[in-house]
């Protein structure tokens, strides 16, 4: 099943018009959908705190985005998650998770079990994508949560299962 | 290469009076100023003003939220106004800018060589560092350094209107000045400033 597709088809609905992102193998679909897409904005990053920036001030200007990172990216995003706390500012954001299952890079790991927790952390809700048929409703529901219940940051990790072992060919 | 702790206080460039300058009369500018000195400037320049966002943390990210601003209203000119501490900070956003270009998005460096609200602590900027040259190479459609009080109209021009990314270096004497402080409140600032651009 084609859950990347059924991810950017609920950001085509939510009309999300930013993408900021530090590449991920696991996001590599979902990015090259949004690179075909007009509408849409893809940002390439240099780093993913730099996205919480980039998508308040699309927020201010009357502009939803989504922020895409591996899980490692989570902890260069901790300060800044602040900046949408303090201004209750609406923060969607997709995680590929790394260093929870089947992992073969050690340094993939700390991050990756530190992840959960550091969002929560920082009071940013946490969702999660385990099967690939759950993929459309649980964005879905994340959308509405980040830019309707809050507006709030809110984070779906999506499972490193689902996504497979990344292996280089080991 | 060594810092220059002292050559900042013989700048001869003011940060109040010159952001007064830049603010005066942009009714429509959307502004984004970084935390400490830079938002305390502008509130001084104007008092409040719906169309600026002043920024109490976040650093490092004054420089990205003028870029999704610009590019969410690419009608509007947009100018983020911070100082050379906050945009170290988050140095790469040069980078992403000049990869992602916004031909609105204006950059304005209150540039005192110091760490001015936390004890007056040297930054890179008072040694060999050039930010206008790492601008230019990231990049940006123009980007100088402006020393003197002769060259702030024609600065002030490419920040208001030249096709961009441009960002402007402000050599600014580093000198304690009364803390004007703007509203704080986050959920405030969000509100006013997205009613003024009419997509509340
Ligand atoms: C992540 C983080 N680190 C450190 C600080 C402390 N801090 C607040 S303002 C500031 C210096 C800002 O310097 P600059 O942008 O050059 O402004 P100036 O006051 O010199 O005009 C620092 C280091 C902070 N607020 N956040």
């Amino acid at each position: 099943m084609d859950w990347p597709g059924a991810i950017f088809e609920q950001l085509k609905a939510a009309d999300v018009r930013q993408l900021a992102h530090v590449p991920d193998a696991g996001h590599a679909r979902l990015l090259r959908l949004a690179e075909a897409e007009p509408k849409v904005r893809v940002v390439t990053l240099t780093t993913e705190e730099e996205g919480i920036a980039l998508l308040a001030g699309a927020w201010l200007g009357g502009q939803r985005g989504v922020l895409l990172m591996q899980s490692s990216g989570v902890g260069n995003c901790i300060n800044m998650l602040g900046l949408a706390k303090t201004c209750r500012l609406p923060l969607l954001m997709l995680v590929t998770m790394r260093g929870e299952w089947a992992e073969f890079n050690p340094w993939q790991v700390p991050m990756g079990r530190a992840t959960p927790g550091v969002l929560a952390a920082m009071d940013t809700a946490v969702l999660r994508i385990e099967r690939a048929e759950d993929a459309a409703e649980t964005v879905a529901g994340a959308v509405r949560l980040a830019f309707e219940g809050g507006p709030a940051a809110v984070a779906v990790l999506i499972a490193q299962r689902l996504i497979g072992a990344k292996t280089f060919g080991k | 290469m060594s810092l220059d702790r002292d050559r900042a206080e013989r700048l001869s460039l003011r940060r109040r009076p010159l952001v007064a300058r830049l603010l005066e009369g942009a009714d429509e500018l959307a502004v984004i100023a970084g935390l400490g000195a830079p938002a305390w400037d502008c509130a001084a320049a104007t008092g409040e003003r719906a169309l600026t966002f002043p920024l109490w943390g976040a650093m490092g990210g004054a420089a990205m939220m003028g870029l999704g601003l610009a590019l969410a209203q690419p009608r509007r000119r947009v100018l983020t106004v911070t100082g050379d501490g906050e945009l170290l900070m988050g140095l790469g956003a040069l980078v992403t800018i000049g990869a992602a270009p916004a031909a609105n998005l204006a950059i304005a460096v209150l540039d005192n060589e110091r760490y001015g609200e936390t004890g007056g602590q040297p930054t890179a900027t008072a040694g060999v560092l050039d930010l206008a040259a790492l601008a230019r190479a990231a990049g940006f459609r123009e980007a100088l350094t402006v020393r003197d009080q002769a060259e702030v109209e024609r600065a002030r021009s490419l920040l208001l209107s030249a096709p961009g990314p441009v960002l402007v270096d402000f050599k600014v004497r580093a000198e304690d000045l009364p803390i004007v402080m703007p509203e704080k409140d986050g959920a405030t600032l969000r509100d006013r400033f997205r009613r003024a651009l009419g997509v509340a």
